[in-house]
Order: C-alpha cells, then sequence, then structure tokens
C-alpha cells in the first residue's frame, strides 16, 4: 500500500523522509516538483501523479506537501485520508503542524509513523492507542530524555488495542471528572449585492473534551434532533440506536476528540447572521473609483456578532486606497490588491461603515469585475441552527462527573456581492445579435 | 537521527529486562526498517527473536513477528514461514493480526511461498476476530486475489462483522466483497431492463410476451441483500475512504433505484479537505454522466466557489454540465456567466467549453448560448476570445445555415485575434462556410497571404486549406492568391506544411500527371462534415472501478484488477453455507477473553470457561449463539442491539426457511462447539499435570533436590510420574554421542555428551543429558563444575562439582537442561580451578520429546483435534534399506524419542509422543506407498518443531 513518505516545505526542500518497504529513491519526487512548477498556485497541484514506476499522492497542509509513494492500484481515498490523519496526530502531539515542530520532535515523528503503518498498512491510527505507545512530548520530558538518554516509548503496553472499545485506553483515572461539549456551527452563504441570499448552509460539529475515570457510558440527546440532516460519527457511537431513538450512545475515548459532524439541509431556513450593504463604482475614462461599505446584524438573537473580519479582492487595476473606516482597521496591500478590514465588534446602535476612493491605474480601461466580499466572524453561546443538548446521562461509574455545553457559530465561507450583471448582458447579447442582423 | 535511535534501542535490547521489552522490541523494529538487510542485525535478531516468538506477553510476540518479517534478507524466509504459522494459530488475535501483515512482508520478499501462504491465509480468514479481519483480506488482496472461492464459507461473516472492524480493514473488505458479489450474484439490473420492455409491450398490447418476462422475476439472492444492508450504516462513517468505498460498492452492486442513498454521502464529503473533494469530485462526474437524477438536487453543491482550486473548479464545472437539463439550464448558465468572469484564464476558458457542450446537449438553449458567445468575442482577455471562437466553430459546425451573420462577424474580428487555434478556426469557418460569405472569404485570404510567413504552423495549414477549397469555388478572383500562397508553403520550414502544399496543388491543379484524382477535388475538400460531439472527459471513465486509482488518473494503475461483470447464472449459492465450526478456534476466542496467557492459568480459567458455556448451552440456542462470539461480556454494543440483532434475524428465519439455514452457524457453536471444546480427555491429562506440576513444586521446595536422605521421596514421585503419564523409557539406544569440548581447546579436559532419553530427575520440563568427563592430560584436574549460563533464563540442573579428576580417567555425570522445547543451544561455562571454557549443547529436535504410549484408536482419535495448522506433511523417498517396518522404526526411533504406537494397517507406522517442557503431543504417522515413497505426517501444536522434525526425518529415511 503506502511505500514511502515524503515530507516537502514551501521552498520545495525534502525535510522528511520514511520508507515502509524497501527505499525509494527521492528522485521520485522530481515528478512532483514538475507538477508543482506547472501549478500556478500552491494548491493546484493534482492530488494524484502518476509517474513511470510509481505514484504519488499528496496533500497540502500547513505549507507542507505531505506526499506518499505507493506502487499499486490502491483508494486513492485511503491515502489521502491517511495523510491527513498524520496531519492530525501531528498536532494533537506538537500542537502545530510547522516544519520547525517536526523538525525539533524528529524522533517521536518516526516513532509515530513507524506505528501508525506497518508494512504500509495502517496499524494504529487512534489517537488514544498512540499516546499509550509514544508518549507526547513535554518540555519536562524532552529535558529528561536529553539528560538521561531515554525515549518517549510508552512504558505500558497498549492494552486498548486489543479491547472491543480500541478508541479508549483502559484504566483512566482522574480526580475531577469532566466532559465539555462544544457545538461550533460554521455557516456558508452567498448573498448578492442587494442583501438576498442565494444559498446558504449549515455544517456544525460536536468537538467533545472527556476527562473522565474509568469506563463511562455516555448519552446524549438534543432537543430537536430532526434538524440535522446528515451525519458522521466518531467510531464510538452506536449507530442503531442513532437510527432508532436519535440518541447520541457511545463509550468516549480519553481526552479530545471529535463525535459527531452534521449538516443543516438548506431546505430548512437558514438565518442570515449579518448583512453586508455595499457600492463600488469605477468611472469610464476616470482614475477615480468609489468604495462604500457598511455592515449590520440581522437574525442574531440578541447576541452580539464578534471578530468581524471582512476582506475583498479588488480588481487588478486599483493603484490604491484611501479609506476612512468608522471603526478597526484597514490594510491594502497594493501588491496582491486584497483589501482587509478588521472591524471587530459590531455595535447594532452604530453600523460600522468603509467608505472612501480607490485610485486606478492611469489610462487602464475600467475593470469589470465586481470583487467579491469575504466575511469572518463569530458568535458566542448561539448555535444558528438551533440545534440544542437536551441532556447528558452517564451510566457504567457511580461517580458524579461535571457536564459543561458550549455553542459558538462561525462564517465558514461566507460571500458577498457576487457580480450579478448577467441579467444585464443577456439585453446585451440580444441586442448585439440584431446590431449583427442589421449589418 | 536514525543513529541516535540505534544507539538507545539497540543496546538495550540485549538487556530485556521484563517491562522494558516491549519498548526495546518496538525500538528495534524502528532500527531493523532504517537498516534491515545486514547481517550483523540479522545474526543477533535471530536469535532474540525465535526466543520471543514464545514470549507471554502477547505485545512482545506480536513485536517480535514484526521485527523478525521486517527482515529482508532471503536467507530467513523458511524461519519467517514457520513463525507466521506458529503466529497465525496464536491464542491472541492481536498475535493473528500481526502474522497476517507478515504474509504480505514474506510474499514480497519471496513469491514462491504463494501455496504455504495461501494455507495460512485460508486459515485466518476463518478467523472470527474483528481484528484479524482486515488485514487478512488486506493479505489475501495481495497474495492470492483470484482464490475467490477461499471467500465462500467467510462470506456471510465477513458481512456481519463489518461494522465493528477498524476503518482501514473496512475499506479493503468491502472491495473485496464488491468483486466478489460482482461474480456470484446475478445482476439487479434486470429489473430497470424489464421495465423498459413492458413499457414496449404496453404499446403492442401484446399479453402474451408480458407474462413471459414476468415468469421469471428477478430475486435478490439474500447474501447480495446482507452485503447491502450492513455496508449501509457505514456511509456514516468519518472516514472519508469508507464513504467512498461503500458508494462505489452501491453504485456497482445495487439496484438502480437504491443507489441514490449514498448521494447524500458523498455531498457531505465535498466538505472535506481540498484532495479529498478531488476524488469525490471525480467519482461524482461520472456517476452523473449515468445518473443525473442522483445529484440534481444537489446542485448548488457543485457551484464554484472562488476559493476553490482550479483543478477542483473544472470537476464542478464537469459536473453541473453533466446535470444541465431544459428545467435548470437557466441557472446553471447564470453561474457559466459569473465563471467567464473569472480572474482564473484557465477555468474561464473551460467554462466556455462547458457552455458550448450544454449548447449542443440542449436544442433549446442553443441560440442563447451562442448568443453570449458571440458576446464574448468582444471580451478583453484573448483566451476567452479564442476559446469562444474554437466553440463557436463546433456549434456552427452543427447548424451552419442561419449563421452567416455570425461568421462575418468573426470575419471583422480576425485581425484582433492573436491566439493561433482561434485564427486557425476562423480561417477554417471561412473556407468550410466560403459561399455564405463569398465576399469576405477572399479578402481574409488575401491578409492571409501578406501575413504567412509569420504565422504559427496550424494557421499555415488552414490558410493552405482555405486556399484549395476557394480555389475550387471561386477560382476567378483567388488563382492568384492560392498560387502565391502554394509558392510560399512549398518553402516553408515545416515538412508538414510542405507536405501539404504538395498535396493540396496535386489535388486541385488540373495537369497531366494528377490525373483521376483532382475530378473528385471539390468532393474532397468540400464534402460535407460531421459535426463534432461534444462530450464528457468522463464519458469513458466507467469502465474502471468507481473510487480506484485507476478511475482517478484514467489510466490502467499496476496491480488494478478489472471489475467482473455480473454472471448470466448465479454460481451455486449452497457454497456459502457453514456447517462445521473447529471447536480449535473457539477455545482459543474463549482463552483471550478470559486474558489469560500463562499455561498454568489456562488451564483453570479454561474449566472455567467450560462450565460457563456448558450453563449456556443449556439455555436457548440464540442464546449461546450470542456467547459463541466471546466477546459479549465487553461487546460495546448495548442490550437493545443484539435483541434487535436476534430479532431480525428469528424474522428471517420465520420468513425464509432455506436461509435459516444459512444462519445455522450461530447455533452450531454451541452444539458441536461446546460439546468438543474441551474433551474430557484432555480435561482429565491437563487436571493430572496440573496436580503433577504442583507435586513436583512441593518437592522442589520442601526437598532440595540434592538432599540424597530422602530417596524414596523421590522415587515414589518418579513411579507417580510413569503412572499418570504412560511414558516409556525407550529401550533402543544406539546412544550418538556429540564432543561438547575437545581436549586440546580445554587444555586436557575433554567432554563428551549424549541424551540417554531418560526422564530427567530433577524437573519434568528438563531433557537429561549425560556428560562424559576425560581428563587427557598428565596432571590432575580439580573442581570441574558448571559455570555461568547463558541465556540467563535458561534452567539447568548442574552436576555437582567433581573435587578431582586423575590424568587418564573419566567420569560420567547427568545434567538437566530445560530446552523450553526450542532447539536454541543452551550455553555455559565448564570449569576448572585454573579455566573456563565455554561449551554449548545443542539438542536435535529429536531429543526433546519423550516417548508416549497409546491405542491405535486414541491416536487417531488425537490426531483428529490436531488438523489443520496442527498438521505438517510431506511426500519422503525412503532409501531401499528402509523398506521393512523394522528398518522404519530404527529409522525413526534414531531420530527423535518416540514411542511405537501398535498399528493395525501393515502399511501404516504411528508414532506418538509429548515435548519434554509442555507436554504437547506429537504425533508421527508414516503412510507406505506401493513405491519407495512414503507420506509423513506430523501433527503437533508445536508447528516450528514439527517442521524441523519432518526435515530430519526425511534425511534419516532418504539414508540407507
Amino acid at each position: 500500500m503506502i511505500h514511502s513518505l515524503f515530507l516537502i516545505n514551501a521552498s520545495g526542500d525534502i525535510f522528511l523522509e520514511k520508507h515502509w518497504k524497501s527505499v525509494v529513491s527521492r528522485s521520485v519526487c522530481d515528478y512532483f516538483f514538475e507538477a508543482q512548477e506547472r501549478a500556478t498556485e500552491p494548491e493546484n497541484v493534482p492530488p494524484v501523479i502518476p509517474t513511470p514506476h510509481h505514484y504519488l499522492i499528496s496533500v497540502l497542509r500547513h505549507h507542507i506537501y505531505f506526499v506518499a509513494v505507493i506502487q499499486s492500484e490502491v483508494p486513492p481515498l485511503f491515502v489521502i485520508e491517511f495523510l491527513h490523519r498524520v496531519v492530525d496526530t501531528f498536532q494533537d502531539y506538537f500542537g502545530v503542524c510547522t516544519e520547525a515542530a517536526i523538525k525539533d520532535n524528529v524522533v517521536v515523528v518516526y516513532e509515530l509513523l513507524e506505528e501508525m503503518l506497518d508494512n504500509g498498512f495502517p496499524l494504529a491510527t487512534e489517537s488514544n492507542i498512540l499516546k499509550e505507545l509514544i508518549k507526547p512530548p513535554t518540555i519536562l520530558r524532552t529535558m529528561v530524555n536529553t539528560i538521561t538518554g531515554s525515549t518517549n516509548v510508552g512504558e505500558q503496553l497498549p492494552t486498548g488495542q486489543l479491547s472491543v472499545v480500541p478508541w479508549r485506553r483502559t484504566g483512566v483515572k482522574y480526580t475531577n471528572n469532566e466532559a465539555y461539549f462544544d457545538v461550533v456551527e460554521e455557516i456558508d452563504a452567498i448573498i448578492d449585492k442587494s442583501g438576498s441570499t442565494i444559498t446558504a448552509e449549515i455544517q456544525g460539529v460536536i468537538d467533545a473534551c472527556v476527562k473522565l475515570t474509568g469506563m463511562p457510558d455516555l448519552t446524549l440527546s438534543f432537543m430537536n434532533p430532526r434538524l440535522l440532516d446528515d451525519v458522521s460519527f466518531h467510531p464510538c457511537v452506536r449507530f442503531k440506536r442513532w437510527e432508532a431513538e436519535r440518541i447520541l450512545s457511545f463509550i468516549p475515548p480519553d481526552g479530545n476528540f471529535r463525535l459527531l459532524s452534521y449538516h443543516v439541509s438548506s431546505q430548512n431556513l437558514v438565518a442570515i447572521p449579518v448583512y453586508v450593504k455595499h457600492n463600488i463604482t469605477f468611472r469610464e475614462g476616470s482614475s477615480q473609483g468609489r468604495f462604500d461599505l457598511t455592515l449590520g446584524p440581522k437574525q442574531t438573537m440578541g447576541k452580539a456578532v464578534e471578530s468581524v473580519l471582512v476582506s475583498s479582492q479588488l480588481p487588478r487595476g486599483v493603484l490604491n486606497a484611501n479609506l476612512n473606516p468608522s471603526q478597526g482597521t484597514y490594510t491594502f496591500d497594493p501588491v496582491t490588491k486584497l483589501l482587509t478590514w478588521d472591524v471587530g465588534k459590531i455595535n447594532p446602535q452604530k453600523l460600522p461603515s468603509l467608505k472612501g476612493t480607490m485610485s486606478l491605474q492611469a489610462g487602464a480601461s475600467k475593470p469589470d469585475e465586481n470583487p467579491t466580499i469575504n466575511i469572518q466572524f463569530k458568535i458566542q453561546q448561539m448555535a444558528i441552527s438551533g440545534l440544542k443538548v437536551n441532556r447528558l446521562d452517564m451510566y457504567g461509574e457511580k461517580y458524579k462527573p461535571f457536564k459543561g455545553i458550549k455553542y459558538m457559530t462561525k462564517a465558514g465561507k461566507f460571500q458577498a456581492g457576487l457580480p450579478d450583471k448577467w441579467t444585464l448582458e443577456y439585453i446585451k447579447t440580444e441586442l448585439l445579435h440584431k446590431e449583427i442582423r442589421i449589418n | 537521527m536514525s543513529a541516535a535511535m540505534v544507539c538507545r534501542g539497540y543496546i538495550p535490547a540485549d538487556e530485556c529486562v521484563d517491562d522494558q521489552r516491549m519498548i526495546n522490541v518496538s525500538l528495534l523494529t524502528a532500527f531493523l526498517l532504517v537498516l534491515g538487510g545486514t547481517v550483523f542485525v540479522v545474526a543477533h535478531c535471530l536469535t532474540d527473536n525465535l526466543f520471543l516468538c514464545q514470549d507471554p506477553n502477547q505485545f512482545i510476540r506480536a513485536s517480535a513477528l514484526r521485527v523478525l518479517s521486517s527482515i529482508r534478507v532471503p536467507i530467513i524466509v523458511p524461519i519467517m514461514m514457520l513463525a507466521i504459522k506458529e503466529a497465525a494459530a496464536d491464542l491472541s488475535p492481536y498475535v493473528r493480526k500481526t502474522s497476517a501483515h507478515a504474509i504480505q512482508k514474506l510474499y514480497s520478499l519471496d513469491p514462491d511461498q504463494k501455496e504455504q501462504l495461501i494455507e495460512v491465509i485460508e486459515k485466518l480468514l476463518k478467523d472470527k476476530s474483528t481484528l484479524v479481519a482486515g488485514s487478512v483480506v488486506m493479505a489475501f488482496e495481495e497474495v492470492c486475489p483470484d482464490r475467490i472461492d477461499l471467500i465462500h464459507k467467510n462470506y456471510r461473516k465477513l458481512c456481519n462483522l463489518l461494522v465493528d472492524v477498524e476503518e482501514w480493514g473496512q475499506v479493503v473488505i468491502i472491495s473485496m466483497l464488491t468483486r466478489y458479489a460482482r461474480t456470484q450474484f446475478t445482476s439487479p439490473w434486470m429489473e430497470g431492463a424489464e421495465f423498459d420492455e413492458n413499457k414496449a409491450f404496453y404499446d403492442s398490447d401484446s399479453e402474451e410476451k408480458k407474462d413471459q418476462t414476468e415468469a421469471k422475476p428477478y430475486v435478490m439472492d439474500p447474501d447480495h441483500r446482507l452485503l447491502l444492508r450492513n455496508t449501509k450504516p457505514l456511509l456514516q462513517s468519518r472516514n472519508t475512504a469508507v464513504v467512498m468505498a461503500v458508494a462505489q460498492l452501491y453504485w456497482h452492486l445495487a439496484p438502480k433505484h437504491e443507489v441514490s442513498i449514498v448521494t447524500k454521502s458523498l455531498v457531505r464529503l465535498l466538505r472535506s479537505h481540498r484532495e479529498v473533494q478531488y476524488i469525490v469530485l471525480q467519482n461524482i462526474a461520472t456517476m452523473s454522466i449515468q445518473r443525473k437524477g442522483m445529484f440534481e438536487p444537489f446542485i448548488k453543491s457543485f457551484y464554484v466557489r472562488s476559493t476553490d482550486a482550479t483543478h477542483i473548479k473544472t470537476l464542478k464545472l464537469e459536473i453541473l454540465t453533466n446535470l444541465a437539463n431544459e428545467a435548470n439550464i437557466s441557472t446553471i448558465l447564470r453561474e457559466f456567466q459569473t465563471y467567464v468572469k473569472s480572474q482564473d484564464k484557465a477555468f474561464a476558458a473551460a467554462t466556455i467549453q462547458a457552455i458550448g457542450r450544454c449548447a449542443t446537449n440542449i436544442s433549446e438553449v442553443t441560440d442563447t448560448c451562442l448568443n453570449g458567445l458571440v458576446l464574448l468575442l468582444s471580451n478583453r482577455d484573448e483566451a476567452v476570445v479564442a476559446e469562444s471562437i474554437v466553440v463557436i466553430k463546433k456549434l456552427l459546425q452543427t447548424q451552419p445555415t442561419q449563421h452567416g451573420d455570425i461568421i462575418k462577424h468573426m470575419a471583422k474580428l480576425f485581425d484582433n485575434v492573436t491566439v493561433p487555434m482561434a485564427r486557425a478556426s476562423i480561417l477554417w469557418l471561412m473556407g468550410e462556410y466560403c459561399e455564405k460569405v463569398p465576399k469576405i472569404a477572399p479578402d481574409v485570404l488575401r491578409k492571409m497571404a501578406k501575413t504567412f510567413t509569420a504565422e504559427e504552423d496550424i494557421v499555415k495549414l488552414q490558410t493552405v486549406n482555405l486556399a484549395a477549397k476557394l480555389y475550387l469555388t471561386n477560382s476567378k478572383q483567388t488563382k492568384l492568391l492560392t498560387q502565391y500562397i502554394l509558392n510560399l508553403g512549398k518553402y516553408d520550414q515545416n515538412y508538414d506544411i510542405r507536405d501539404r502544399t504538395r498535396f493540396i496543388r496535386q489535388l486541385i491543379v488540373p495537369n497531366e500527371k494528377s490525373g483521376a484524382l483532382s475530378k473528385y477535388a471539390r468532393r474532397i475538400l468540400l464534402a460535407p462534415k460531421p459535426a463534432p460531439v461534444l462530450e464528457s472527459a468522463f464519458k469513458d471513465r466507467d469502465r474502471y472501478q468507481l473510487g480506484t486509482l485507476s478511475h482517478s488518473l484514467n489510466l490502467k494503475a499496476t496491480g488494478y484488477q478489472e471489475l467482473p461483470d455480473w454472471p448470466a447464472v448465479a454460481p451455486d449459492q449452497s457454497v456459502r453455507n457453514v456447517e462445521i465450526v473447529e471447536p480449535q478456534r473457539i477455545k482459543a476466542d474463549l482463552f483471550w477473553v478470559s486474558n489469560v496467557h500463562c499455561p498454568c492459568v489456562c488451564t483453570e480459567s479454561g474449566s472455567e470457561s467450560e462450565e460457563e458455556s456448558s450453563e449456556d448451552s443449556e439455555k436457548t440456542s440464540s442464546d449461546s449463539g450470542k456467547s459463541s462470539s466471546g466477546s459479549e461480556k465487553s461487546s460495546s454494543e448495548s442490550e437493545s442491539d443484539q435483541k434487535k440483532k436476534k430479532k431480525t434475524k428469528k424474522a428471517q428465519q420465520k420468513k425464509n426457511k432455506p436461509a435459516a439455514d444459512r444462519y445455522a452457524e450461530i447455533p452450531a457453536v454451541c452444539h458441536t462447539g461446546f460439546g468438543s471444546f474441551l474433551p474430557k480427555l484432555e480435561f482429565i491429562t491437563i487436571m493430572i499435570s496440573f496436580f503433577y506440576d504442583f507435586f513436583f513444586f512441593c518437592q522442589h521446595c520442601l526437598f532440595p533436590q540434592n538432599d540424597s536422605k530422602n530417596p524414596t521421596f523421590r522415587t515414589s514421585g518418579i513411579s507417580l510420574f510413569h503412572m499418570s503419564f504412560q511414558v516409556t523409557t525407550s529401550s533402543f539406544g544406539p546412544l550418538k554421542t556429540y564432543e561438547l569440548l575437545h581436549h586440546m581447546t580445554g587444555k586436557g579436559l575433554s567432554a563428551k555428551y549424549h541424551f540417554p532419553r531418560q526422564p530427567c530427575l530433577y524437573q519434568p520440563s528438563m531433557v537429561a543429558v549425560q556428560v562424559i568427563l576425560t581428563n587427557s592430560s598428565d596432571h590432575a584436574l580439580e573442581e570441574i563444575h558448571i559455570g555461568d549460563q547463558s541465556p540467563a533464563s535458561l534452567n539447568i540442573h548442574c552436576f555437582n562439582t567433581i573435587e578431582r579428576l586423575e590424568p587418564g580417567a573419566s567420569v560420567t555425570v547427568s545434567m538437566g537442561i530445560d530446552f523450553s522445547d526450542s532447539t536454541q543451544a543452551a550455553n555455559f561455562q565448564l570449569c576448572t580451578k585454573e579455566d573456563q571454557f565455554s561449551v554449548s549443547i545443542q539438542p536435535a529436535v529429536g531429543e526433546l520429546l519423550m516417548p508416549s504410549t497409546m491405542t491405535e484408536q486414541d491416536f487417531c482419535k488425537e490426531q483428529g483435534k490436531l488438523q489443520g495448522m496442527n498438521e505438517t506433511s510431506a511426500t519422503i523417498t525412503m532409501a531401499t534399506a528402509n523398506a521393512s517396518r523394522q528398518a522404519i522404526n530404527k529409522q525413526v526411533l534414531s531420530v527423535a524419542n518416540v514411542g511405537e504406537v501398535p498399528s493395525s494397517q501393515n502399511n501404516f507406522s504411528r508414532f506418538g509422543g509429548r515435548t519434554v517442557s509442555s507436554r504437547a503431543l506429537v504425533l508421527l504417522s508414516l503412510e507406505l506407498s506401493e513405491s519407495s515413497g512414503a507420506l509423513l505426517t506430523i501433527n503437533t501444536e508445536k508447528s516450528v518443531m514439527a517442521s524441523m522434525l519432518l526435515r530430519d526425518l526425511k534425511q534419516a529415511l532418504a539414508q540407507a
């Protein structure tokens, strides 16, 4: 299956390689570099690249390419999913997954990769099992290891690997038993110039942090489970119970994990928490353009919209922008033509606005594109879909755990002001068509 | 860095302290994989690992096997083979899983082992543990994907286990089952075909025929249904590879109307990482060509976002185009309008292509699209203009009559367009429809004549074409121009153009030579040309199985296996019926549940679980079916789930009697399984041996062995030993003597040893060894004794120190060594007062046995229990001298310390024995055939010993 793995940084250096079968020469990556050169953007490198003797499957995360080398037919998603799992594990272990972090912890990285794959086939990918086998590095442990020359390899045997609940290690003990659940929803929307919604979707996840002693059996029920249109579960969730009773019943892994991700269908009405009014005009022949943008809250159930960040890719012809924000700060990068406005919190009484002029390149024709505006925001204490957790019960253990639940809504891919000039163009087409006929 | 790991990892690997061993083994693995292949490593590891393979801790056994199998040196193939066989029969499912992994490694090292490996795979496929299932199917796919017959018996079990298998295993199992189902079931898609036929029949109103088709309605095989039903929950998996695998399974196996349940899950995957999106979109693109309806409700999910990567955008465009129909075309075109304005020019060009495709596919919008494209001709971006021209050219070809004005418009644009492909397209259009633009075309040719030399090759070719066509239609105006262009072409640098020019000249300009062909020039050049069909790039991708690498690349990848077509007639269904369940495996599973590994306690827990299970089996049969799965107690499944499962099972039994037979597998466990689980005989033996161990333990502790004051006690112990085990001491004894220490190296002290083949007096698990010490020096040797031993854990009973050995004298002493049933040498030091000599005793495998007498009946009974993995056999050729029965006995007994079993058949020789240390039965049987050949079979749990013994016996019997 997976033969080798190469880690390539943004500047094209192979800074780590790992082989599970025989050693594959680094030169195989030349094919990857070729594809990389052809691609204009780093994201445009095709994930699957055939070479004469191998196939390269790559993922790009945190500006690092993880390139797996395979030799024969294998479902590409299998490899891609595994590579993402590797990145997640690194993130879990080192907090961040950067070149520096990997280089600093290279011993742990090799140990992890060795345990995760055996002869190219995934062996242990559950974070709980891995953590039993190989202890995550801490400053203290790193220091002790350097002095004593010992390793991160765990002293216990990974008994979890054998049980019917492989995701949970045995013999967990806490003095404070706590279970926290975060319901995080992301809203993806496209809003047209006039402020009406073209599409809106909600994706949600429930991330959990469970620190409970022993082998607790939890059930989590919702007030309105019908909202959830399409769900995918952590393997610990008993699917049959969900099917029958719409209850999440599970023996949780120890620590942080993603319990559930769901999708609220677009059939349900999605409340859009913010609106944007913008007016960006360029006049033919003039070297000036006007820019006018106002934000406002909408259907937030009284909760404040926070950490608002507006960004827009202005047309190429724009040389500079001279704008005046009513609150927050803005930056304009003349090279990438990216305008970003850090708004902060929206005050419903005094709506934030950004107004001013843009100077255009002399002699350039009128920019033909209406820029799209991306908005990011956060709303605490609210799940925009209206999803509510009803109760959490624990069976199998006697103590009383502390339970907590937190809701949050974030903007996902939230775009406003897609050009709606097409109607005009239809009319124009007709006119032109007639013109040609007359000619 | 690897060096650092080696230093850290390897050095402690020699000093195996109990808890540290796991750490060391895993580090050793890392180390080996880095340096695998060095001889030095091999030498050390082999000794270490063979030893560790027998360790009581399952993790250490597994890791040891992992290390062993990671050594990529062909010499050790036989050892690996033995280790794999041993591990495949291990009690721990984790070790068995590791052995499945090792199979692949061994296969890649030495493909010649295939046959033997297939046997192991067959064995492991029967395993009921979810841990093993994924890995063994992986091994199956790697080693023998064509041996579909191995799957039959395990098909239902795999289907039922699937949900609980770890996610990576699920992917592999699902794709294997997809292939399996394609060979074993008939197509469920016949229904659709029938339906269409019926429609036709309604038209013709022929009642008769209709009845005929209904006479054999399609009935889905219950096994086929089982697979579909059991894979469906996996659509909810968090692992995208699993979801995709289920989706392709449904696509390839489910009836048409059921396939759409995968849609939602596939669309969900589109919110995952970029790379996942890419693969999923590719698959959706292929699916959407055949089944528009599946994805139409989700059309908005395929709208392109400005942040998508180019290849994602292109794929989404492809899908949108595939999904376009009369109803939604207006919204899709609206989307396309925005895409054309994208700053990503490659994407804008692709959009224009897509508009062209929509225009040809949906006749209602052809005009709108064409107008839109014409509008794009005035776009500022040249790439967009060029692409529009190319697409318009294709569109016009489909309906050229009405569009003279568009061609005129394009002629006007000609001066401004510089992209060669677009220029060539305009020229082609001019030539093709020159009759519609009789005034413009010659003018374009004139312009081209001026710039001919500076044009690209493709434009030059089209210019030559245009000239030729105009010459034929309008020679009055263009004769001179054409000749000029042909002359230019004649001296062009590119041979293609020279070639074409020469060809065209001969064709159109009549002269004496050209003769017949020029008459047809008009018909050749101005023949009506079929319009190009604008097709999806994914049109022919469906020849590959969805979700595969080959599908993704549209190129047959190495190792790709074609998805077989449905068979016309389903093969025999009964092959999947499971009748017997071997007691062996259940035993193992129960042992595993009780989590006990020490053999001594094993007996207790074994008896406990037997009691439990016998209680269980008194309950209803369905109940004990549950307990047979072994893991019920610790199972994560809630009670209600269990009940549900049972309910569905029962419901099925009611509904379908033959189907009930198929589930007979489960009740069968409780009848045969627990009945013969621990046959009484074996149970008693184990109890006796337990008491016996206890007895000796007491003796050992209470009365030190060297206590000669109490000989009666010891002898009574031995007599008990003889009585209870009926172990006979062999009377046969042409003792082979081995050299322990040569007198030259021993500075005068020489030592020889032999195995007296008597039960050891000191401990029952020890092998008795007699050592003859001789003093060949000229002075007396003092204080001869045994010094350090290695490995440290070696249990040796030493002889008492010999105070003094006179020159020339010799003395025979006896010692006991516990070899733990392995042929690993016992190393120790033979010391005198002045010197120390390292010596080692390497036992032949036959010496690790003790004879046991039994009747022929018992022999056969025991042999029946040690089938399968526990059986090793080979055909051997015998030396002519060994034809007689006596000769055979002599040879066999010289090799192995076994007892003859009286046999009623003449051509059969049987021998029974037990291993000294663990008391595992070793049964030898030799069946003589007419010629000098014979079939030698060894049945024992100790498969390593069996194959060594087989080798020794083979050698001995072949020699006279």
